[in-house]
C-alpha cells in the first residue's frame, strides 16, 4: 500500500495504511517530551553506551511492569489511594525483559513458548496484525484462530469468541489484543473481559497479551491496561508483551517489553534464565537508547505527567477525528450504519468498505488502505475528512454490499 | 453452558475468582546455565576488592580503566539530539549507514559497490548480522553446514545451533605455539566436501588475537577457490586490530581479488564504542544487480518476524560520522588511538612478565593481535587468580587488553607470574 501511495503523484492523495500516528498538519510526531528527554541524555556525559546485559536495562525493565500491571489501589468512599505495587509485582513472580518492540517482543515470546510449553498450538483472533501469524509460524507453533470481529455488527462476536475459547483443547496459547484491537478496533467490555477471564482460567487457557496501544486507545493509560491487570489480579499466569512505539512515538527505537507472570519467585527466575538463552544468539543484548528515553520520562515526575498530556493529546485527537468523519458522513445521508466508527478504539477502524469499494477509493480519489477497509484513523485530519467522505459516499453507491 | 455462551454486557461487581488454585505453568522449566563471558562481569562487579581487575569482556576502556564515548560519537550526538523523527527505519535499516559500512569493508571504490552486487542490510551488531546469515544459509541451503573454528566466540556456537544449522569445527589455534596451526587449517579446507561454508575471522580473532599472515590468506583464499567453498567473514574488530581499517580489511580484499562471492557480518560496537546501540550490517556479495536485490529481500523477509527493522539511533551516529569528512577523520584518529594504547599494554605486560624472570614465553602475547590474548593459562589458574588475587577473565585464559591499564598492569604480570611460575 505505502509502494503504492509513494508512486502517487496526485496532490489530494491520502495514505490511510501505515499505523503511525500523524499530526493535524499530516505530519509525523515527536513528542516533546521524547525530544527533552534525548536533549538530557545527549547532554549527560557521565553516561557510556556500554552493552545491557541480555535482558536489557533494569530501571526500564522495573518501570515497564509498573505501567502495565499499575499499582494497588483502594477505594474508600469517594477517594482513591495507591497502596503499593501490583500484587505480582510486590509478590516479585513476574519477570520484565527488554527486547525490540512489537515483532521482537512477540518473537521471543512465542520461542519461549514454543521451546518451554507444553501446548504448541496458539489461537489467534481473526483477524488480527498481520504479522502474528509470520511470527508463530516461524518459531513452529501451530496456529488456529477464534471468532472475534462479527462483520454484520461491525462489533465482537459475542457468541463466537466464547464457544471457541469453550471448545479450544485445556492449556492452549491465546493471543489477546490487551485494548485497540488491530486491525478492527473492536474490542471486549470490562464486563466482557471478566467473562472472557473466567473462561480462560476455568478451561486452563495461557492468555498471551499483545499491547500495543496503552493510553494511546483512550487517552488513559490506566483503561488501556484493564485487560491485562485483570488477569494478573487473579493469581493465575500470563504473557504480556508491551510496545511503547505508538504511545511514546519510539517507533523507530524499537522499545518494548514482554513480561512472564508466574506463579511464585523462583519459577520466574528461571523463566528469566531461559529468555536469555534464546536473546542472546538472536541480538546479544537489546539496543539502549529508546529504553534510556523512556526510563528517563518514567522516572521523572515533570516528564511523566508531561508525557500523559501528550498522550491525551494524541488519543483525543484520534477520537475527534472518528466524530468528524462519523458526522460528515451522517451529514452527507451515506447509506449505512456508521456507529461503529465512534464505537471502535484506537487508531484504526474496520470501516466495513469491501475490497471493490477500497480499490475504487483507490483509483478515483487516491486514498490508500489496505483492501480490508482498515483506516488509520491517525491518518486523518480536518482537512481530509471531507475528501474521504465523498470518496466513501461515491464508492458505496457505486458497490453497495 | 449456555448461559456463558453469550458475553453479555452487565453492571454489578464480579467477584475475581482467582486462579490460584493452578500449578505453574513452568513449573518444569530448567534454570539455564550462565553465559560465561557476561558471567565473569557479574562475578566481578560482586567483588569488594579495591584491586580488583577486570579483563573479562571485551569492552575497550581508557587508561584510567572508565567506559569511552569517543568524542567523534558525542559530537554526532549532539547533532542529532531532538532532531530527527522516530519513524521507522525501512526493513534493510538504514541506507546511508549501509552504503557508508559497505565503503569500510569493501573499499570506497570497489567495484561490486559501483555495480549494486551487494546485497546489505543493516543488523543488530555482530550477533544480529552473524544470526540473519545463519537464518538466510538454513533456509537457502538447507543441506549445508558451518565450519567454525577452534576456539571462537562462545555465541558463534549459539548462534548457528539455534538457527539450526549443523556445526562442523575446524582447526586453528596451536596450544604449543600460541599461534595458528596453519597445516591442520589447510587440510581441514582440503578435506571438507566442496561447496562447504566457513566461519572466518576477518581480523583480530577472538578470543586467540592469533591471525593468519597475509601470505596465509592468500593461500587459504586460493584453497578456498579450488573446493569451491563460501567464506563468511566475522568483522567484529576492524580498525580494532592494527589501527588502520583499511588494513584490517585485507583478508576481505584478498579474498574479493580472488573473486570469492563472500559474506561478511561488520558492527560497530567496539571500533565506534556504541556497544549498546546494537548497529552493525550483514552484507552478501552477488553475481549482478538482480540476484543482490532478490537477496536483499530475503534478508528482510528474514527479519520480519524477528524485530521488522532495526532501531534508529546508532544507525544515525554512524551516518552522522562517516558522511562528515571532518567527523570521520576524528573518528579514525581515535580508532588508531585506541588499537596503539591496547599495542602498548601489550608491550608492556609481556616486558613486565619477562623481567619478573617467568620461565615460560610470552612473546604471543605481542605477536596476537587485537583486543584480546589468549594467555595459555589452565582454568585452574584463572581460577586462582580470581580467588588470590581478584583477577577476572574468562575460563579459558582469554585476556582482554583493553581491560588493561599502565595502572594495573605491574599488578597484573605479578599475579600471571605467581600462578604460573611453578608449571
Amino acid at each position: 500500500v505505502n509502494i503504492a501511495y509513494n508512486n502517487d503523484n496526485s496532490p489530494v492523495k491520502l495514505n490511510l495504511g501505515m499505523g503511525v500516528y500523524r499530526t493535524e498538519e499530516g505530519k509525523p510526531l515527536v513528542l516533546n517530551v521524547v525530544r527533552r528527554a534525548e536533549q538530557l541524555l545527549a547532554n549527560d556525559l557521565i553516561r557510556v553506551k556500554e552493552y545491557l546485559s541480555i535482558t536489557g536495562l533494569t530501571d526500564f525493565n522495573k518501570m515497564s511492569a509498573t505501567l502495565i500491571f499499575g499499582e494497588k489501589r483502594y477505594k474508600y468512599h469517594k477517594s482513591t489511594f495507591i497502596v503499593g505495587n501490583s500484587p505480582v509485582i510486590k509478590e516479585n513472580r513476574v519477570t520484565t525483559v527488554q527486547c525490540l518492540s512489537g515483532s521482537g517482543l512477540l518473537r521471543v515470546g512465542a520461542e519461549f513458548l514454543a521451546r518451554h510449553y507444553e501446548q504448541k498450538t496458539i489461537y489467534i483472533p481473526q483477524p488480527t496484525y498481520g504479522l502474528h501469524p509470520v511470527i508463530f509460524s516461524t518459531v513452529g507453533l501451530s496456529m488456529k484462530t477464534y471468532r472475534y470481529y462479527d462483520p454484520t455488527g461491525h462489533a465482537l462476536n459475542i457468541q463466537g469468541l466464547p464457544e471457541d475459547l469453550d471448545s479450544a483443547p485445556s492449556g492452549s496459547i491465546f493471543l489477546l489484543h490487551a485494548c485497540a484491537h488491530n486491525p478492527t478496533g473492536v474490542g471486549p467490555t470490562a464486563e466482557h473481559w471478566e467473562q472472557i477471564r473466567l473462561l480462560i482460567r476455568s478451561k486452563r487457557l495461557l492468555p498471551f497479551f499483545d499491547s500495543a496501544y496503552q493510553g494511546y486507545a483512550t487517552g488513559s493509560l490506566d483503561a488501556d491496561a484493564v485487560s491485562v491487570r485483570m488477569f494478573a489480579a487473579d493469581g493465575g499466569e500470563s504473557v504480556v508483551a508491551q510496545s511503547y512505539s505508538k504511545n511514546m512515538g519510539l517507533y523507530g527505537e524499537r522499545v518494548g517489553a514482554i513480561s512472564f507472570v508466574c506463579k511464585t519467585t523462583n519459577v520466574a527466575r528461571r523463566v528469566e534464565s531461559q529468555l536469555k538463552l534464546i536473546i542472546r544468539p538472536m541480538y546479544s543484548n537489546p539496543p539502549i537508547h529508546g529504553a534510556s528515553i523512556v526510563a528517563a520520562i518514567l522516572s521523572d515526575r515533570t516528564l511523566y505527567n508531561e508525557w500523559i498530556i501528550e498522550l491525551k493529546a494524541m488519543a483525543d485527537r484520534i477520537i475527534s477525528m472518528r466524530q468528524q468523519l462519523f458526522d460528515a458522513l451522517h451529514a452527507r445521508g451515506t447509506p449505512g450504519n456508521w456507529s461503529h466508527i465512534l464505537k471502535h478504539v484506537g487508531m484504526f477502524t474496520y470501516s466495513g468498505l469491501n475490497p471493490k469499494q477500497v480499490g475504487s477509493m483507490t483509483k478515483e480519489y487516491h486514498i490508500y488502505m489496505p483492501e480490508d477497509g482498515r483506516i488509520n484513523m491517525a491518518g486523518l485530519c480536518a482537512k481530509t475528512i471531507p475528501h474521504l467522505t465523498d470518496a466513501i459516499h461515491v464508492a458505496v453507491a457505486k458497490f453497495s454490499n | 453452558m449456555a448461559s456463558r455462551a453469550i458475553l453479555q454486557s452487565r453492571q454489578g461487581i464480579s467477584v475475581i475468582s482467582g486462579a490460584r488454585w493452578m500449578s505453574s505453568w513452568w513449573k518444569n522449566v530448567e534454570p539455564a546455565p550462565k553465559d560465561p563471558i557476561l558471567g565473569v562481569t557479574e562475578a566481578f562487579l560482586a567483588d569488594p576488592s579495591p584491586n580488583k581487575v577486570n579483563v573479562g569482556v571485551g569492552a575497550y576502556r581508557d587508561d584510567n580503566g572508565k567506559p569511552v564515548v569517543l568524542a567523534c560519537v558525542r559530537e554526532a550526538e549532539r547533532r542529532i539530539a531532538g532532531n530527527m523523527k522516530m519513524e521507522y527505519l525501512p526493513m534493510g535499516g538504514s541506507v546511508k549507514m549501509v552504503e557508508e559500512t559497505l565503503k569500510l569493508a569493501y573499499g570506497e571504490n570497489s567495484d561490486l559497490l559501483k555495480d549494486k552486487r551487494i546485497a546489505a542490510v543493516q543488523a543488530l551488531s555482530g550477533t544480529g548480522a552473524c544470526r540473519l546469515f545463519a537464518d538466510y544459509q538454513k533456509r537457502f541451503k538447507p543441506e549445508s553446514q558451518i565450519y567454525i573454528p577452534v576456539p571462537t566466540w562462545a555465541n558463534h556456537h549459539n548462534i548457528w545451533r539455534d538457527a539450526q544449522v549443523p556445526q562442523r569445527t575446524f582447526h586453528y589455534y596451536h596450544p604449543a605455539t600460541r599461534g595458528l596451526d596453519f597445516a591442520s587449517l589447510m587440510d581441514d579446507i582440503k578435506n571438507a566436501p566442496n561447496g562447504s561454508f566457513f566461519l572466518l575471522h576477518a581480523c583480530a580473532h577472538n578470543p586467540t588475537g592469533v591471525d593468519p599472515s597475509e601470505e596465509q590468506w592468500r593461500e587459504i583464499s586460493h584453497q578456498f577457490k579450488v573446493k569451491g567453498h563460501f567464506a563468511f567473514f566475522d568483522m567484529a574488530y576492524q580498525g580494532f586490530a592494527s589501527g588502520d581499517p583499511e588494513r584490517d580489511a585485507k583478508a576481505i580484499r584478498i579474498f574479493l581479488e580472488d573473486g570469492h562471492l563472500i559474506g561478511c557480518a561488520q558492527s560497530y560496537a567496539k571500533n565506534m564504542g556504541l556497544y549498546g546501540q546494537r548497529v552493525g550490517c550483514l552484507s552478501v556479495v552477488c553475481e549482478d544487480e538482480k540476484q543482490a536485490v532478490a537477496v536483499k529481500s530475503q534478508l528482510q523477509q528474514l527479519a520480519r518476524p524477528m524485530y521488522s527493522n532495526p532501531p534508529v539511533h546508532g544507525a544515525l551516529i554512524v551516518s552522522t560520522i562517516l558522511g562528515d569528512p571532518e567527523l570521520k577523520n576524528l573518528w579514525l584518529k581515535e580508532v588508531k588511538m585506541m588499537a596503539d594504547r591496547i599495542i602498548g599494554m601489550r608491550i608492556a605486560l609481556r616486558e613486565n612478565l619477562e623481567k619478573l624472570g617467568s620461565p615460560l614465553s610470552w612473546e604471543h602475547i605481542t605477536n596476537q593481535i587485537g583486543m584480546f590474548c589468549y594467555s595459555g593459562m589452565t582454568p585452574e589458574q584463572v581460577d586462582r587468580l580470581a580467588s588470590n588475587f581478584h583477577i577476572y577473565m574468562t575460563r579459558n585464559g582469554r585476556i582482554s587488553m583493553a581491560g588493561v591499564t599502565t595502572g594495573n598492569v605491574g599488578y597484573l604480570a605479578n599475579a600471571i607470574h605467581e600462578v604460573t611460575k611453578s608449571v
